[in-house]
């Protein structure tokens, strides 16, 4: 008999997101990975977003219970914002989908511009 | 984008256009990249000295080290640059992985310790940079998240960015495969440990960063 384990995903989408502070989307992140959790976010985290992304990460990784996330998304998307653009701040890159779970649960094997590929487990590494 | 990186990109505008050639550029990339072992050819290379230690264990370098005032000169243009050698930049790490490398788990606990603070310092330095050297071990798939969070965040800031294709000493090395991955930014093919072609990274420096 198979012995089948269920890993829960949320996917939120992009009009609940652009509610959401960094910081807030940040929490809703690691508090749904913290439980074990794969979340999905229809439209992904800035880059700054997602490099704070890994700073909170780092400062909550413990030696047993938390090593860490696996954080995928496809490269982002240029759009050409022009000179007064730059130089007012505006970004070209727009985020794009993006699959973050535990590090010990969610692998990628594959990914490149357009395809990801993961293997989603329970208990991956046990 | 905060309004301090406003600022900062502003005024890295404002220095591209008076042609200021002093920049503070930043070293990064996943963890045995070959970030120190770079930062150490290049260092001897312009003054002489060492950055720091290297070894075949990830997180090496747990803490940013800055050398400041190195003067590059290639094909006639001097720069002067402030190196920042960054920890490798990762999602996870886990203590295990040091003890797979013959430490024991005390040894390896305090090492990931030191490891992810190394991160969030490496995260830091972001704010605080004119470019980036992003250093990529030409071995492995480009396509890691540590690569695409930094390709954006140079992005996001509208700051230089010159990709590394390192490790071309190995036969398996593949920079086209860099070069595909991040068509949009220049690569430079190396191997910073036999110090191969590490010229032609010079001109680039020069160009982009002067």
């Amino acid at each position: 008999m198979i012995n089948v384990q269920e890993v829960r995903m949320d996917i939120v989408s992009k009009t609940r997101l652009s509610s959401m502070t960094a910081m807030e989307k940040i929490r809703l992140i690691l508090d749904s990975v913290h439980t074990g959790k794969i979340i999905v976010l229809e439209w992904g985290l800035t880059p700054e977003e997602e490099a704070k992304l890994i700073e909170v990460t780092m400062s909550e990784i413990t030696h047993d219970d938390f090593i860490g996330i696996e954080i995928e998304s496809y490269p982002y998307q240029h759009k050409n914002v022009g000179l007064i653009g730059k130089l007012l701040g505006k970004s070209g890159s727009q985020p794009r989908l993006t699959v973050i779970g535990p590090a010990n649960q969610l692998k990628t094997i594959k990914k490149d511009n357009d395809f990801m590929s993961a293997i989603v487990s329970s208990n991956l590494f046990e | 984008m905060t309004i301090r990186s406003r600022i900062k990109n502003f005024s890295s505008w404002l220095r591209k256009i008076f042609k200021k050639k002093n920049a503070r550029i930043g070293i990064y990339g996943p963890p045995n990249a070959g970030k120190t072992t770079l930062a150490n050819r290049l260092i001897r290379d312009w003054s002489g000295d060492v950055m720091g230690a290297v070894s075949e264990i990830p997180h090496e370098t747990r803490r940013a080290r800055k050398r400041e005032g190195v003067k590059l000169d290639a094909n006639g243009v001097e720069v002067s640059l402030d190196i920042v050698d960054t920890p490798g930049l990762a999602t996870k790490i886990d203590f295990h992985d040091f003890m797979n490398f013959g430490l024991d788990e005390e040894e390896a606990k305090r090492r990931s310790k030191e490891a992810t603070e190394g991160v969030i310092d490496a995260i830091k330095w972001l704010n605080d940079l004119d470019g980036v050297l992003l250093v990529m071990d030409s071995t492995l798939d480009p396509f890691t998240q540590v690569n695409v969070v930094v390709v954006g965040n140079m992005e996001a800031r509208n700051l230089p960015l010159l990709i590394v294709a390192n490790k071309t000493d190995l036969p398996n090395s593949s920079p086209a495969r860099i070069k595909s991955a991040f068509p949009q930014h220049p690569v430079v093919s190396i191997s910073a440990l036999e110090g191969k072609n590490v010229d032609k990274l010079y001109e680039a420096i020069a160009k982009h960063f002067g």
